[in-house]
């Protein structure tokens, strides 16, 4: 195994870069918590590395495009996938020109349709968790996601894409519009019933 | 400057006198008298009748302990919510009239923001933590972002405090239950799995709750129902914190709040801090629980910030929201 070479280290888990048979790839690892006993660290890091799994192969087969998994290693809490080489959506939204801009919007808002008529509920989209490579809108992080189909679990899922929008892109936070297109014209049910859910969401007013 | 505060949001009836000295808290005296139901949960009138029979020797009680005199007090402060309605208006009542008869300012505060603040207020190193505040009713994570304290996790039924009582309730353990479960607990060997519910830095306590009735339905030995249900409980809180920490790029981590005195949760949370490389605080038992110090204190920030009210302004809110408040006195 070559060294580790940690990219990115987050509240629960750490990414690195490593080799796979040959591929460049990176490894999520559930790090261990001192603080909690063995046997709740263990269930935990378990059951959750084996749901992102299961979240990111359901979302394939539903054609948005994630890292292909090479490998899980749920007692370690270690999946292994394919390295994503491009940039993320954060980077470079800013820098876009407006065609592209509203182009990738509608986009990511058609990804997150195909996703909702599976109800793969992703959990933490943002644009750091967008890779744009090869022309592709790759998602990442499956770590907060789950299986459920209420109208509110997933008007929840579309509003913090456009808080994410508002607090990073500030500039540009009409564009969440486009976003909305795109969902609208991909989403089997009745779009618009989620989209009122995103506004009572907002009414509530409770996060930032 | 010298501040009474005046704390009345649930079972208890706190009044405490501060004085500031070069920019931290100095506790001159904090009285807690705390009302406990014969039986069931808090009954809010039974609980105001009883603020109401105390309150006025428990001012005068404070004075002489302080070693001041009334017409030494600068300023009245009183918690002006959340809480149950019939306590809040007690202690807005008796603040209101004191500050009448004294002739000195009158200050309204956030319970919750004032958890926090006395962190502050008490340890100098502590400049701008995130707070698990884990009380009976409360349970929340809160940090300083763009001029509000935001509310980062919360509980999204009961708080942490309730569900232990409840299940003290349940098994025959005196109010407050925490404590005694925390003793259980010590004895308890085998982990009962238990639900563990997070959603982003949110959680909740309810399935937990149920499952260890449960447990002791099945005659599982209470110590170890204890045992787990502190560790699932708090290393669910415990991450939910470390969330908000690596969010907020903050490296403080604050407790506040009656289940602070939990031996286990201050480790959990500590060992936790240490990982990451952040400090650790936790007040003495007497400023986490429900004081009237800590309202205090955010009295006198307040109005040193140049926040001034009228009695008109004093009207009480049980729903006051932690990021309501515009904290204009922090930059």
């Amino acid at each position: 195994m070559t060294k580790k070479n940690v990219i990115y280290r987050g509240a629960e888990a750490e990414i690195c870069l490593s080799k796979y048979m040959g591929y460049k790839v990176v490894e999520k690892r559930r790090v261990k918590k001192r603080y909690r006993i063995k046997n709740i660290d263990d269930r935990l890091i378990s059951s959750r590395t084996k749901g992102e799994t299961k979240l990111i192969a359901e979302s394939r087969k539903q054609g948005v495009s994630v890292p292909i998994i090479f490998d899980v290693d749920l007692e370690e809490g270690i999946i292994t996938m394919e390295y994503i080489d491009g940039k993320r959506i954060k980077d470079i939204f800013n820098d876009l020109d407006d065609t592209e801009r509203e182009g990738i919007c509608r986009r990511i808002g058609e990804s997150i349709a195909w996703l909702h008529n599976a109800d793969i509920i992703h959990g933490d989209i943002t644009t750091s968790n967008m890779i744009l490579s090869d022309n592709q809108i790759y998602f990442i992080d499956f770590g907060l996601g789950e299986i459920n189909n209420e109208i509110e679990i997933k008007g929840v899922d579309l509003h913090v894409l456009m808080e994410a929008i508002e607090s990073t892109h500030s500039k540009y936070a009409d564009y969440f519009k486009f976003v909305l297109d795109g969902y609208k014209k991909e989403l089997k049910q009745d779009a618009n019933l989620v989209i009122n859910k995103i506004e009572e969401i907002v009414k509530r007013g409770r996060y930032r | 400057m010298i501040c009474i505060g005046i704390e009345g949001t649930a079972h208890s009836i706190g009044i405490g006198i501060i004085r500031d000295e070069s920019n931290l808290c100095k506790v001159l005296s904090n009285n807690i008298k705390t009302y406990k139901p014969e039986k069931g949960g808090i009954h809010p009138r039974e609980a105001a009748n009883h603020h109401a029979k105390y309150i006025a020797d428990l001012i005068k009680e404070s004075v002489v302990k302080s070693e001041v005199d009334f017409s030494d007090i600068d300023l009245v402060s009183f918690s002006q919510g959340p809480g149950l309605g019939p306590c809040l208006r007690t202690a807005a009542t008796a603040a209101r009239a004191l500050s009448l008869s004294i002739d000195k300012p009158i200050i309204g505060v956030n319970h919750c923001v004032a958890h926090l603040e006395i962190g502050r207020g008490i340890f100098k190193d502590c400049k701008d933590p995130v707070l698990l505040y884990t009380s009976g009713a409360n349970t929340q994570v809160i940090g300083f972002a763009e001029g509000k304290y935001r509310v980062f996790g919360e509980t999204l039924d009961i708080g942490i405090g309730n569900c232990l009582d409840k299940f003290g309730r349940i098994v025959g353990l005196d109010f407050p239950s925490g404590p005694k479960i925390e003793n259980l607990a010590k004895n308890g060997r085998k982990y009962l799995d238990l639900p563990y519910t997070i959603k982003g830095m949110d959680i909740a306590f309810s399935g937990l709750l149920t499952a260890s009735q449960q447990y002791y339905n099945k005659k599982e030995s209470l110590e170890d129902i204890c045992f787990s249900m502190q560790e699932t409980c708090f290393a669910a809180l415990t991450e939910v914190t470390e969330r908000a920490m690596a969010h907020t790029e903050k490296d403080e981590v604050l407790l506040g709040g009656g289940v602070a005195s939990n031996k286990r949760l201050c480790d959990m949370v500590k060992t936790m801090a240490e990982d990451r490389g952040a400090s650790f605080f936790v007040p003495p038992k007497d400023l986490c629980i429900d004081n009237g110090a800590m309202i205090a204190w955010l009295g006198f920030l307040m109005y040193d910030g140049g926040i001034r009210m009228s009695i008109k302004d004093t009207i009480i809110d049980q729903r006051f929201r932690t990021d309501m408040v515009d904290v204009s006195w922090r930059d």
